[in-house]
């Protein structure tokens, strides 16, 4: 009976307030999600090193305004393009090599390429938290009646949505989108009609990049403290999300993704007294849906092959 | 060899060794104590997580959670009751536990069923999932684990940690154990049960078609790696004297990672192997914190941190070009020693395993 209390007690600006934080969340974590269900449509592998990615975008666009100076429209830009690279550089280096490897060799390299990015960070811009570059466009306030929301809580769904949109229209109408699709369906298959397998594969992790390099500037301005391991929670949050919405499916991500944010903002707000399981809140998601719905919410039925 | 004179050599071999740590014990400053006192913890645990993800072949990721399990009851249950006040200075601790105060061998053991336990509670759902998902779940748990333990303050003091448990930076105890874990799962390895985790390892549906329960085996390896994990991680917290749930961040499980890769997935003597090479190497890496002067000048290179950019990029290369470690799937068997001494040379003419 306590939490119909609460929310009874509960004001409707109040509610608002975290309705608009639970969709911002929820995007981010959308779009971060893109980039895991991505990859692992085409390669059927976990790429660890995603949340990391994200940690070395809010830190290009941390250097790109507080170091370099540059207006943050560029620097967005800028992080972006440098963050596809990267996700490219890691392909060809941590993935590439063990194409035919077994899987759990693969996994293990994932690890290992997540773990040299953690330190690789720790090492070079310390470990001490740094504040994420100031923009004040964005973090000013708008009330709407008694209610006060940043404005980078609007923009980030409206991010989202564009984000979605635009990579629909690659996968579903271009060539890269449909030579995609082809290697996800059969790799095999997929390389003796003549797609290049390596491009397709680096493709997709340059695109699934500069999705989280844009969902990493916008968490930036949202929460602020970046550090060496920031991205290793929302890297498995945004793993599980793309689980939920059933792995492979990118609006099954964007899905996933709002239901983690809003579940885990709505937690905290119905039960404070439970804020401290917060993070645990994912993980049991989880562990129900594989337990009652093994390919996700809107995930194609898999048979397994001897 | 004859069998007999096999285990006649193994038993002297463990005689030498035990004296072995009997003299390191003695001669030895704390400070070289320490790091193979943590050599052979390591390998405890590295033994453990071997089971699940090398014998039986299900990746899992929970070996931290586990750990910090058994550390936790070790040290709730083995600091005196006369310091307990001042460890729980912040929320006095749990009337229902305040004066239950365990001998360590109690303690420990105590330690190693509790994670057992909780890795039969969690392998009911965990365990029907393959692959990438288990590795996540279990990940997970390992996390919730340890969310638990920094929220239920009243037994674990939460985020201060416990501290003021009783040390064990002795050699001669913490070598008896590994080597009893050892024996241990040597012969569970060897014993029809091995043999059904291995046959899971190759191919489950062929395994369940030769009518082995694939959940009772995947549940019976994950408990009885649980419970090592918990007798490993008890003896590191009494290693340490301190425990706290910083410890026992899932980056933790990711050492034992290394040692099984390095030492060779599903090989107990490549277990041994790996969990002193990465032991002793962490330390060794230690010159690369230090600043360093060549001729005069300072490298800039060497400062705190890069200690571990080199540890993991010696993981990266280790899983990328030398997937099978240092043993393979391969034992170290006194056949294949008096093989070597007779003719030295001749592991080198053949070519590495597949």
């Amino acid at each position: 009976m306590e939490i119909f209390q609460t929310i009874a007690n509960m004001t409707g600006a109040a509610l608002a307030q975290h309705v608009a934080n639970g969709i911002s969340l929820g995007s981010l974590y959308a779009l971060i999600a893109i980039g895991y269900t991505m990859v692992y449509g085409i390669l059927l592998m976990i790429n660890f090193a995603h949340g990391d990615i994200v940690m070395m975008a809010c830190y290009f666009a941390y250097f790109g305004i507080a170091v370099f100076n540059l207006p943050w429209y560029i620097t967005v830009v800028v992080t972006v393009v440098l963050t596809a690279l990267l996700g490219a550089l890691i392909e060809r280096t941590a993935y590439r090599p063990l194409r035919d490897a077994p899987k759990n060799s693969v996994l293990i390299s994932a690890i290992g390429a997540s773990f040299l990015l953690e330190n690789l960070a720790n090492y070079l811009f310390s470990g001490r938290p740094k504040r994420f570059p100031r923009i004040p466009i964005l973090e000013q306030n708008v009330s709407l009646g008694s209610v006060q929301i940043q404005v980078i809580s609007f923009v980030i769904p409206v991010v989202t949505i564009l984000g979605l949109l635009i990579l629909l229209h690659i996968v579903n109408h271009t060539k890269t989108g449909m030579a995609m699709r082809a290697v996800s369906k059969d790799y095999e298959i997929a390389r003796v009609m003549g797609i290049n397998i390596d491009n397709v594969i680096s493709a997709t992790f340059m695109i699934g990049s500069a999705l989280a390099a844009v969902g990493a500037f916008m968490w930036g301005v949202k929460y602020p403290g970046i550090t060496p391991m920031m991205g290793v929670m929302p890297g498995l949050k945004c793993f599980i999300a793309a689980v939920i919405g059933g792995i492979g499916n990118i609006k099954g991500a964007v899905l996933g993704g709002f239901i983690l944010g809003m579940g885990e903002i709505m937690i905290v707000a119905f039960f404070p007294q439970l804020s401290g399981y917060r993070d645990a809140f994912a993980f049991i998601v989880l562990i129900v849906i594989l337990f009652y719905k093994p390919t996700g919410l809107m995930g194609e039925k898999l048979m397994e092959k001897v | 060899m004859a069998k007999k004179q096999k285990l006649i050599l193994t038993i002297l071999l463990l005689i030498v060794l035990f004296a072995l740590s009997w003299v390191v014990n003695i001669a030895m400053d704390s400070y070289v104590r320490r790091i193979i006192n943590l050599c052979l913890i390591y390998a405890i645990i590295g033994l453990s997580m071997n089971v699940t993800n090398g014998f039986t072949g299900q990746f899992a990721l929970g070996q931290a959670g586990f750990m910090a399990l058994g550390a936790y009851v070790v040290g709730v249950f083995t600091v005196p009751v006369k310091l307990r006040a001042s460890v729980f200075y912040a929320v006095p601790m749990n009337p229902l536990i305040a004066n239950i105060q365990l001998p360590v061998w109690a303690a420990l053991i105590g330690g190693g069923i509790l994670a057992a336990f909780v890795a039969f509670l969690i392998g009911a759902p965990v365990l029907r999932l393959k692959g990438d998902y288990l590795a996540i779940a279990t990940l997970g748990f390992s996390e919730i684990i340890r969310i638990v333990i920094t929220n239920a303050s009243s037994f674990t003091n939460g985020a201060l940690g416990i501290k003021d448990i009783p040390t064990l930076n002795d050699t001669r105890y913490i070598f008896v154990a590994t080597a009893i874990t050892f024996i241990f799962i040597s012969l569970l390895i060897n014993s029809s049960y091995g043999r059904a985790f291995k046959a899971i390892r190759e191919d489950e549906i062929a395994a369940e078609a030769m009518g082995i329960d694939l959940y009772k085996h995947k549940c019976l390896a994950f408990m009885i790696s649980a419970f090592f994990a918990g007798i490993g991680g008890g003896l590191y917290a009494m290693l340490l004297g301190t425990v706290d749930p910083k410890n026992f961040l899932f980056t933790l499980t990711y050492n034992f990672l290394l040692i099984i890769v390095l030492g060779g997935m599903g090989s107990i003597t490549g277990s041994m192997l790996g969990a002193i090479v990465v032991t002793a190497g962490l330390e060794y890496l230690r010159v690369f914190d230090e600043p360093l002067e060549l001729f005069g000048v300072n490298i800039p290179l060497f400062r705190p941190g890069f200690r571990m950019v080199i540890f993991s990029i010696l993981l990266m290369i280790c899983v990328l070009f030398w997937r099978h470690g240092i043993m393979g799937t391969k034992e170290f068997t006194w056949d294949g020693a008096r093989e070597f001494v007779k003719h030295p040379l001749r592991m080198f003419h053949r070519k590495g395993v597949a």
